[in-house]
């Protein structure tokens, strides 16, 4: 496990908790912040954000905890033992250890209580409660959150919603899944799919992530270039708000105009605004016919022309399109089992899987044979292998889908996920080996398809310097650009004090104002999302 | 010297197999179809072998309806020479057995003279594990089955072949013109790369029917029905051996 000593479960929790990870927001010298002063020209909102920037470079220095937030009592602990029953009610260390970190043994917190409501009135009642006695809570789903949202930061109360895993009902002539947010998303994909209809995400995760997770964090995935956003496809949740007010908006409604569309304020923000307890997700119809290709091309420039071609001339059957350099392929034949290189031969350095699915087997994959035979004729691919049946399409997946996997084996991964303008988006990957050297090793890929870049930077260890030399230079390089510091993983704890690398301080202002509205006391999911000062 | 490969057509090995349901048969309607994985080890073999330049030609055969081209195509895409299509459409309740279909493979083989017939040791759908052993049966020649490694000696015109059997390995050495049929450790298939499917494109499936080949396709057998394997019923946790003697009496009978 990384970095054991520097954090443990601290029972005195006034004392100032030192997080090496988060950034000490000591700025870098000279060479990052005139990349982005050249740009101040153009764009003034980030001159704005540059004042916001400067005053956090001398406050902030590590996030300490509210004293405003009471400490556990056994008062508490009874009361929760009477509405939830004693199984609801978790003291047991061993449990709570592992709730109290996340999935990249990244962050660590020092929760002393889990709970684990079964019903939507439960979750009311504790929600209810801790307002009234002012206790912080972390709302806690499958914990695969890659950037500590979905542990506590110090004492804050676990509310695991892993007790809560009914599927409710399930409309299969339109595809509509009514269920609780508890629900793994591989179980609802399975049982969906048994009716002949798909979940409209998919992520490496996937069996362990819940779907009222995913809403929370707006979860894209693998499908996101086929499906869409969550924003589309959740047609109604059941969420309950920080006085324990229950707010059923859970309608199996395509369309519904009548007034302001709440749902979307519970999506994404990632457990701050509410607890969200049922979804109703549209399922779209499984399509029989799935065709997977591995492809190598040689450099950037090719892959992004491919991406064109492929919107162009797979049109609507194209179902994911995604990159990874050569150094995730060599990752991925080191730390995982029992995959095989589909391209032994490649010295190239780029690399596409691309999916398509659509509803007649013959026709699917003669489009994409003659797409991709001209797309090598045209230059834009080097080599290629098309699957041929199901196992040989699950091993280029498992490539792609086990990257995160085998980086978290090497050591320590340093995860930056990244909207980026398509024709840059490996510009940073490049920028980051420079700068990094031999000290570590850098990994682009991601999804293309949405320009999405996940960039993982692995060494053997956390360490303070390597985290200087990669931040703020990239938040400030992203910003640059005008891309987003967080396409799909969120801002957590990791990107709390981050927003104004890609969002303005009016609008920043705005989200403080509604989550003061919703929760006054503060008492969900603090210390993250957005900045301290403005809370 | 020619390989011949026979592949066949089923559901792909990752599916989940269901009866239909009216029991005639499994559902095949609507569900990925793919070579069977040991069809996909014989035809790499026989590459292989060619490759090593011990034979000249690789020839795929199979027999199936007009979507069973696409698994020659398969084959084709990894790097066979060309193929054999024997048309027949299937009747789930008169399906074709091993005997059948050795026959009409003996019929293609002696068209086509290979010094080498290559298939998969079973299908994935019926497990039969005999159309290798009938094959080489009908035509007189050597077989080498549950091959796991195979050695070919062009001069000499023998191969050697190492069979996985129950007690281990045995090592036979056979005189071609032979038959050998595949298990699963003799190699890791390839992958159709594009330049290979390209090439495939213009190679050619040259399609017969049993009639062509005089065969009588006429089957003894016929399917009555299919059902799904009973569900496994729940476990029962005793609470003394007194209990347990009354079951193995009264319910289960065994003493």
């Amino acid at each position: 496990m990384p970095h054991t000593q520097h954090e443990f479960a601290n029972r005195t929790v006034n004392s100032c908790r030192g997080f090496h990870w988060i950034p000490s927001l000591q700025h870098s010298p000279c060479g990052p912040r005139t990349n982005v002063e050249t740009h101040e020209g153009k764009y003034s909102a980030n001159k704005a954000s540059e004042v916001q920037k400067r005053s956090f470079g001398s406050a902030a220095t590590q996030i300490q905890r509210n004293p405003a937030y009471s400490e556990l009592t056994s008062d508490d602990v009874s009361y929760f033992k009477s509405i939830l029953g004693d199984n609801g009610v978790v003291q047991d260390e061993d449990r709570i250890a592992v709730a109290n970190v996340d999935w990249m043994g990244k962050y660590r917190g020092a929760s002393q209580l889990l709970l684990l409501p079964k019903s939507t009135v439960e979750v009311s009642k504790i929600l209810s409660y801790c307002n009234t006695r002012r206790l912080a809570v972390v709302p806690q789903g499958g914990n695969t959150g890659l950037v500590g949202g979905s542990v506590p930061v110090y004492d804050e109360v676990i509310v695991s919603l892993a007790g809560m895993d009914k599927i409710i009902s399930f409309d299969n002539i339109n595809g509509i899944l009514t269920c609780e947010a508890g629900c793994v998303l591989e179980n609802l994909s399975t049982f969906v799919e048994n009716e002949g209809f798909i979940m409209p995400l998919d992520l490496g995760a996937k069996g362990s992530c819940h779907i009222g997770g995913n809403i929370s964090t707006n979860a894209g995935g693998l499908r996101f270039i086929r499906y869409g956003s969550l924003h589309g496809n959740v047609l109604g949740l059941e969420a309950v708000l920080a006085d324990g007010t229950i707010l059923d908006m859970l309608t199996t409604l395509r369309k519904d105009n009548t007034g302001y569309d709440l749902k979307h304020l519970f999506i994404g923000s990632e457990g701050s605004l509410g607890v969200v307890t049922k979804i109703a997700v549209l399922t779209p119809a499984k399509l029989p016919s799935t065709n997977v290709a591995f492809l190598s091309c040689n450099d950037y420039t090719s892959c992004q022309k491919l991406l064109l071609a492929a919107r162009r001339n797979l049109g609507e059957i194209l179902s994911a399109f995604e990159f990874m350099d050569n150094h995730c392929i060599d990752l991925a034949m080191r730390h995982l089992e029992g995959v095989q290189n589909p391209l032994p031969a490649s010295q190239t350095k780029f690399y596409i899987l691309i999916e398509t699915t659509g509803s007649d087997e013959s026709y699917d994959k003669t489009k994409l044979e003659g797409f991709l035979l001209r797309s090598m004729e045209d230059g834009l691919v080097a080599d290629g292998v098309i699957a041929q049946d199901i196992s040989q399409a699950s091993n280029f997946w498992r490539i792609r889908e086990g990257i995160s996997e085998a980086s978290v084996k090497v050591g320590a991964v340093y995860k930056y996920d990244l909207s980026i303008p398509v024709e840059k988006l490996y510009d940073i990957v490049e920028e980051m080996r420079c700068r990094l050297g031999d000290n570590a090793e850098v990994l682009g890929y991601g999804h293309l398809g949405d320009g999405n870049l996940h960039l993982n930077i692995l060494s053997s260890k956390y360490d303070d310097n390597r985290l200087a030399q990669i931040e703020p230079f990239v938040y400030e390089w992203t910003s640059a650009q005008r891309g987003s510091i967080s396409a799909e993983h969120g801002l957590g704890l990791m990107k709390a004090e981050k927003i104004h690398y890609s969002k303005s301080p009016e609008a920043v202002q705005l989200m403080a104002s509604i989550k003061k509205l919703l929760d006054p006391n503060s008492i969900l999911n603090p210390y993250k999302v957005l900045p301290q000062s403005v809370l | 010297m020619k390989i011949l490969v026979a592949v066949k057509r089923v559901v792909d090995y990752a599916v989940k197999v269901r009866v239909k349901p009216d029991r005639t048969g499994v559902e095949t309607a609507n569900v990925k179809m793919s070579m069977n994985p040991f069809c996909e080890i014989a035809v790499e073999e026989a590459l292989r072998l060619r490759e090593a330049g011990a034979a000249a030609e690789v020839v795929a055969a199979t027999i199936g309806p007009a979507q069973s081209a696409d698994t020659l195509r398969t084959a084709l895409a990894m790097g066979a020479d060309r193929a054999v299509h024997v048309l027949h459409d299937p009747d789930p309740a008169r399906p074709l057995l091993p005997l059948v279909v050795a026959k009409i493979l003996r019929a293609v083989a002696l068209q086509e003279k290979p010094g080498l017939v290559i298939l998969g040791k079973q299908a994935i759908d019926d497990d039969c594990n005999q159309t290798g052993q009938m094959l080489a049966g009908l035509l007189q020649w050597p077989q080498g089955t549950f091959a796991s490694k195979v050695l070919l000696d062009k001069e000499k015109q023998k191969a050697t072949v190492e069979r996985e059997v129950d007690g281990g390995i045995e090592t036979i050495c056979l005189k071609l013109p032979a038959v050998i049929t595949t298990d699963l450790r003799l190699n890791q298939p390839r992958y159709a790369t594009l330049p290979n499917i390209m090439k495939a494109k213009s190679k050619v499936i040259k399609k017969v029917t049993p009639e062509d080949l005089n065969v009588d396709i006429r089957s003894d057998m016929e399917v009555t029905e299919v059902n799904e394997q009973p569900k496994r019923k729940a476990g029962v946790i005793l609470s003394s051996v007194d209990e347990l003697l009354d079951k193995l009496k009264n319910e289960a009978r065994v003493l």
